[in-house]
């Protein structure tokens, strides 16, 4: 998976969980659950997005890793090889 | 069109699910009506045969009025059909329940039954005041039986007998209308199309029929991204992108009068949301005798306990905080009854359910609190099913009537936000609300030692006509306590 299969990735759930999200608006390093007013119902359904699509596990000790869209990134393209 | 909460007044009846002729079940959700708040599945009270359909598609109407015609099982114009259920008995035919209509009466000397028009809100005050609504002549528009009719005839009831729930009365049924059977029921899927606010909204702002686009969301529902790639293929000029979403594949917007009159239309909604809420939250800080409590619970085996259990698990069946305060909440009030019920006039009735209101913020701006019924029975993940199912349909804007009307307490979580406490507004008729603030480590003092914990802080906010600050610390210290084990919740 390259950058930008993971970034689109990214969005198409992020699109899913927070529709009415502004994606645009989030730095590459901000946080997204504060920025995007996700809460731990809305983070879990974004990491259910993440694993039904990649089929990746993501235990729940590489959630920090996940807050940022270029932690997610990183996670996506080093886990998925 | 019942009350779907204490902050609505008036409903569009955006799609009828059924037809003259269609036979109805108890619990069956018969239309689609859209609140200032959100979009909610009714659900009908009262088996029978629909008989007309008194309100259009699209036609806006107060609360309490008639929106369909239920001719009862054994009425005159019942079908013979294998699903009609058997008919009532004659004490439960005494006091019907319907959430559009009452049946029509069968007596047979009688051509022209009497309709009974009431809502569930009034019906419920009928029953715990004892008063015989069909006795009662509506003032309310349309013969509607109103809650002033109820107080009043509760109130001369009173006078006559000094007190209303002497031992000549029959031993108190547990309160509340007929509860649904407590195992979870599958979420029927709509014949109608589901779609969130927004989706409806960009639909018809770039003039899209929006039945016929297929859904990605949460349960198949229409989101705003599916409208945006239905706009890409009707265009089909550029090739879609599979994974657009409106950042990259925003559908090209043309300054005019379409997407102006669009954006009137939300600001309308929002400026009537928070105008229900502003209106309910001021009767509440106007009627209630609020106060409130906090406590700081040690949330470290809570902690632990989520990374253990959560570690084993698929994605799909983890659990989150959130659950684990509401299954606590919802224990707690076995141990103080007065948190948990409604303020009927000025008189306090328990609930024997526990349905507990969840506090959901809606990203378009706006709150909304519809109930997990049965929360105490549930066990953490049935629970936990029903809060992700409830936070996801009050997100894209499908609910069900029987959860906007009929919570008992509220539980608000705002911790996720970052905030250490909240001191909420109690949703009236309900006497209490709990709060939680986010987890996070802090110093704590045990045995004369101070050390790192994870902790949260409660609160409760609760009504001093019902209840005091003693009986509400033994509330939360409770809650704390069923945090110490949230194995065995």
């Amino acid at each position: 998976m390259t950058d930008d299969d993971a970034r689109d990735l990214i969005r198409a759930v992020l699109g899913e969980v927070a529709p009415e999200a502004d994606l645009d608006s989030v730095g590459p390093d901000e946080t997204m659950q504060e920025a995007l007013d996700l809460d731990s119902i809305d983070f879990l359904n974004f990491v259910t997005g993440l694993h039904e699509r990649t089929g990746l596990e993501i235990p729940e000790h590489d959630y920090p890793e996940l807050s940022t869209v270029e932690g997610c990134v990183r996670y996506l393209t080093a886990s998925s090889g | 069109m019942p009350s779907l909460g204490a902050d609505m007044d008036v409903g569009k009846v955006a799609k009828w699910l059924v037809s003259p002729g269609d036979v109805v079940r108890r619990g069956d959700v018969v239309a689609v009506v859209e609140t200032e708040k959100s979009t909610i599945e009714v659900e009908i009270f009262e088996a029978g045969v629909i008989e007309e359909l008194l309100v259009a598609e699209g036609e806006e109407v107060p609360v309490g009025t008639a929106l369909a015609r239920v001719a009862g099982p054994e009425g005159p114009r019942v079908t013979p059909s294998t699903s009609v259920p058997a008919p009532i008995p004659a004490s439960a035919a005494a006091r019907p329940a319907s959430a559009v209509v009452e049946p029509a009466t069968t007596s047979t000397h009688v051509d022209q039954p009497r309709r009974l028009v009431v809502s569930p809100v009034v019906r419920h005050l009928a029953e715990r005041l004892g008063v015989d609504v069909h006795a009662l002549e509506g003032s309310g528009a349309g013969g509607v039986i109103t809650r002033a009719d109820v107080e009043s005839a509760g109130a001369r009831l009173r006078d006559v007998s000094h007190s209303p729930l002497d031992a000549s009365q029959p031993a108190p049924v547990p309160r509340g209308r007929p509860s649904p059977p407590p195992e979870h029921r599958a979420y029927p899927s709509l014949t109608g199309v589901r779609s969130s606010p927004l989706a409806r909204r960009v639909a018809a702002e770039l003039g899209l029929e929006i039945e016929g686009i297929p859904g990605t969301g949460p349960g198949g529902a229409i989101i705003e991204a599916d409208v945006r790639r239905a706009t890409h293929r009707e265009a089909s000029v550029v090739a879609p992108s599979p994974l657009g979403w409106s950042g990259e594949g925003e559908a090209p917007r043309q300054p005019g009068p379409a997407v102006a009159s669009g954006t009137t239309g939300a600001d309308t909604r929002q400026v009537a949301m928070r105008r229900a809420i502003g209106a309910l939250m001021a009767r509440s800080k106007r009627e209630i005798p609020h106060y409130y409590l906090s406590t700081d619970i040690d949330m470290s085996h809570c902690v632990a306990w989520l990374e253990r259990v959560n570690t084993e698990r698929a994605v799909t069946s983890r659990l989150v905080m959130p659950a684990l305060f509401i299954k606590a909440t919802a224990l707690a009030v076995a141990t103080v009854p007065e948190m948990n019920g409604f303020m009927s006039g000025d008189r306090f009735e328990p609930s024997a359910e526990v349905h507990v209101g969840v506090a959901v913020s809606l990203r378009t701006g706006g709150v909304i609190a519809p109930a997990i019924h049965h929360a105490d029975q549930l066990s953490v993940d049935a629970l936990m099913v029903a809060l992700r199912d409830l936070v996801n349909r009050a997100r894209s804007g499908v609910l069900r009537s029987s959860e906007m009307s009929d919570p008992t307490i509220t539980v608000t979580n705002l911790g996720d936000l970052g905030v250490d406490s909240v001191f909420g507004v109690i949703y009236p008729p309900q006497v209490a609300l709990v709060g939680f603030g986010r987890v996070a480590e802090r110093p704590w003092a045990v045995d004369g030692m101070v050390g790192v914990r994870s902790c949260a802080t409660a609160t409760l906010s609760a009504d001093h006509r019902v209840s005091d600050g003693h009986r509400g610390g033994r509330f939360l210290s409770t809650i704390d306590r069923l945090l110490q084990h949230p194995e065995e919740l």
